[in-house]
């Protein structure tokens, strides 16, 4: 396929060149496109994973070049039909790192404010040839639209409260990343992983992909937050959830927490955030059940005291600023194998 | 010191006693229930039932702001009177009781100014408005023991929803006064020939019905625990019976008034004889006793509603709703469903003891050695005619005024202390 050819065709040995591509990759992805978790094998989760620490060395060099040629010549849409900075942000700098030129559409910036239909927008894309389009969406499903009747590689970067697998993505890195340190074992798995999510879990799309990807990994999740934002049958996705913060962060490896929206007080699922910070907040107090080496996450942007005090937000638990720079590798990890392995 | 209640037929529903004990009081428990007991004063319970203090989940004693009409102090003195030792206010008081604040002033009042044990329940939406819901976790830490919207039924489903499933959340009972207010119309009584014939506009029973159903409805989808007021329809028993079935985690309350009048008794236009939900028809009372009898209804509660005579004696249907209840309650009991032989007086007592405490999980409505000393005497044969002015509540709508009823309180002792003393030929001595 002419994509591959044109990998292959980079000289390894130029400056900033294509790292050379490990055989059990290019068996380990054959997806055209990156839609959600829930469908992904334990093998194709683990094959981003491997892929992703060689991204990380190319943010972290030393001589300044942090770019491969990898998607050199392509071009990644950026379709945001929902406000967003640092996901956004993370896609464009994967994209650019990857040599690849990038093209960004926002609400406020687009046609879709003059009321052109989604439609009409993805026929515009469609025109410009794009190899990637990663959509971001207030709509469950909008990127299925786009797969079904476009020729690109459609990244979900967050549909309605459906999913955000890039994101369940890097935070799977993060965590297993930290558990081979913490265990000096460079193959150490999330199997048995205690892993607590926090808060709002009904209108999350980060906390369903999540689900999927810890799960799927072998690792223990507990989900906690007010029964009000407790989405129905949540059990059958193989979780325990609670309402009791102590019980959930008990023993856990992992504690993270989601954003609490503002303006969910409003529709009654919250009487005030005042008893929504005495029953859920991640703080100093709530982590005395946790372990000492339990590391604490979160999808961002922060509440800062609400659920998540912003002493452990900056404190030493706290990994939430790896999360991001693992995004960015974690991005170029995945339009990489979606561009160069299919 | 210690008080020996003696002679007295003991009934203790927990455990299924029904038989000649003595009780021994020492400070405020009970120390020993036993036979032949002597203590440093005696109460000769003779011809008496000697059973726990009686438990009313549901009562308006209208502090702060209705003060005319009865305080937290006037309140106990009739709990106290009808035998009450527990009661749980209601929260729609003004301001209402819908944040921490307010529930501790219940409580400060109680224990500065009542002669029994008052647990509040509290607003399940601020200001009982049907849009947003109370801060219930710290209600509970402070003391609500339920909470309620009612005076009310929040007309929202979506608000309903929440409401039951963060009262679940933070371990606390919805107590459900079921009403569809778009069917209110300026209803003043029940709907049906009573009201054409008097023309005052009618409270169809669906009006109760409709909103039973969908609260049942909601508690199951919330798997959450729900308490239905003041039944007082063939339809609305129905619903009840069918929910349970299914396994939701409802209860039912009935009313005194509800079981022992219709709505023939407003023919005189008496706005004692006005209250929400109306007194019904022959229908109604017929299978709501024979609820209480088959044990659908799982407890008896009076809604005890004060209102002073000059709000109360105007034109009918400008006068507000509600009657009083503690002090006619027991006696409405015995001589309405345990003398026809509708419930044995031991499912009777039950039925105002151990029966309402354990729906909330209060600590109440048994007597057991070592446990606090609520105790309620009273004699089931003595006849006796209501007479209003000798009621502790401050206020007098009752329409029971003259009635001829079977079962006195001869006395009443809360954490051991006597709280009510009946003087009469049969009086409770202490001597």
């Amino acid at each position: 396929m002419a994509n591959r050819a044109r990998a292959e065709a980079v000289d390894p040995h130029s400056e900033g060149g294509a790292p050379p591509v490990p055989d059990s990759e290019k068996g380990g992805w054959s997806r055209w496109h990156m839609l959600g978790i829930e469908d992904l094998s334990r093998s194709e989760i683990e094959t981003v994973l491997d892929t992703a620490p060689q991204f990380s060395a190319v943010q972290r060099r030393e001589s300044g070049i942090k770019k491969v040629p990898l998607l050199q010549g392509r071009l990644v849409v950026n379709l945001f039909l929902e406000p967003s900075t640092r996901t956004r942000v993370s896609f464009e700098l994967a994209a650019k790192r990857l040599s690849a030129d990038t093209l960004t559409f926002t609400p406020s910036s687009s046609s879709v404010v003059k009321g052109e239909s989604l439609h009409d927008t993805l026929a515009t894309i469609e025109a410009m040839h794009s190899d990637i389009i990663v959509i971001r969406s207030t709509f469950a499903g909008a990127p299925n639209i786009l797969a079904n009747r476009h020729p690109s590689h459609i990244i979900n970067a967050g549909d309605g409260y459906h999913e955000h697998p890039t994101q369940a993505l890097l935070d799977a890195f993060t965590m297993r990343r930290h558990i081979r340190k913490m265990r000096q074992d460079p193959e150490a798995s999330l199997d048995g992983v205690r892993v607590a999510i926090i808060g709002d879990i009904a209108y999350s799309r980060v906390a369903r992909s999540n689900i999927w990807c810890l799960t799927k990994l072998g690792a223990k999740v507990v989900l906690c937050g007010p029964r009000t934002l407790m989405p129905a049958e949540i059990k059958k996705m193989g979780v325990e959830a609670t309402s009791n913060l102590k019980e959930a962060l008990d023993g856990a490896d992992v504690v993270y927490a989601l954003r609490i929206q503002l303006e969910r007080q409003g529709s009654c699922l919250l009487p005030s955030l005042r008893e929504y910070i005495q029953l859920f907040r991640v703080d100093n107090d709530s982590l005395k059940v946790a372990p000492d080496h339990a590391l604490v996450m979160h999808p961002g942007p922060i509440n800062r005291d609400v659920e998540l005090a912003a002493e452990v937000a900056d404190g030493p638990r706290s990994v939430i600023m790896e999360q991001v720079s693992n995004g960015v590798a974690v991005r170029m990890a995945i339009m990489h194998l979606l561009a160069n392995h299919v | 010191m210690s008080v020996a209640i003696k002679n007295g037929h003991f009934i203790e529903p927990t455990s299924g006693i029904s038989k000649k004990r003595d009780i021994l009081i020492e400070g405020d428990r009970i120390a020993k229930i036993g036979k032949n007991l002597s203590g440093d004063e005696t109460i000769d319970a003779t011809g008496c039932v000697v059973c726990p203090g009686l438990v009313d989940i549901h009562v308006h004693f209208r502090e702060p702001g209705q003060e005319s009409k009865e305080t937290i102090a006037t309140g106990s003195r009739a709990a106290a009177r009808g035998g009450f030792t527990s009661v749980v206010t209601m929260g729609n008081t003004s301001p209402t009781i819908d944040n921490a604040g307010m529930v501790e002033f219940v409580n400060r009042r109680a224990r500065e100014t009542a002669c029994i044990k008052i647990r509040p329940a509290a607003c399940a939406t601020k200001g009982m408005q049907g849009e947003e819901i109370t801060e219930m976790a710290e209600l509970k830490a402070v003391g609500a023991v339920a909470v309620t919207d009612d005076g009310k039924d929040i007309q929202s489903s979506w608000v309903m929803r929440r409401v039951l499933e963060y009262a679940d959340m933070c371990g606390l009972v919805y107590l459900a006064h079921c009403e569809d207010h778009s069917l209110m119309q300026g209803g003043a009584m029940n709907e049906g020939y009573n009201a054409t014939r008097l023309g005052i506009p009618g409270m169809p029973g669906a009006m109760e019905e409709i909103m039973i159903e969908r609260n049942a409805r909601l508690a199951e989808l919330a798997g959450a625990r729900i308490h239905i007021q003041h039944i007082t329809t063939a339809g609305g028993i129905e619903i009840l019976r069918n929910a349970k079935a299914r396994g939701v985690r409802i209860t039912g309350e009935a009313t005194p008034h509800h079981w022992t009048l219709t709505d023939d008794a407003i023919a005189t236009y008496d706005s004692n004889a006005k209250m929400n939900p109306p007194l019904r028809e022959a229908e109604d009372v017929a299978a709501l006793k024979e609820a209480i009898g088959d044990g659908t209804i799982d407890c008896i509660a009076t809604d005890h509603a004060p209102h002073t005579q000059s709000e109360k004696e105007v034109e009918f249907a400008s006068a507000p709703f509600g009657i009083l209840g503690l002090e006619t309650s027991l006696a409405l009991v015995i001589t309405g469903l345990v003398e026809p032989g509708v419930i044995t007086l031991e499912r009777a007592i039950e039925l105002m003891t151990s029966a309402p405490a354990n729906i909330l999980e209060l600590d109440a409505g048994t007597l057991t050695e070592g446990g606090l000393a609520d105790v309620t005497i009273f004699d089931p044969k003595a006849e006796w005619t209501v007479d209003t002015e000798q009621f502790a509540s401050k206020s007098r709508n009752t329409p029971f005024n003259g009635a001829t009823l079977r079962g006195r309180v001869m006395a009443t002792l809360c954490n051991g202390t006597v709280v009510y003393q009946h003087d009469g030929p049969k009086a409770a001595t202490i001597g």
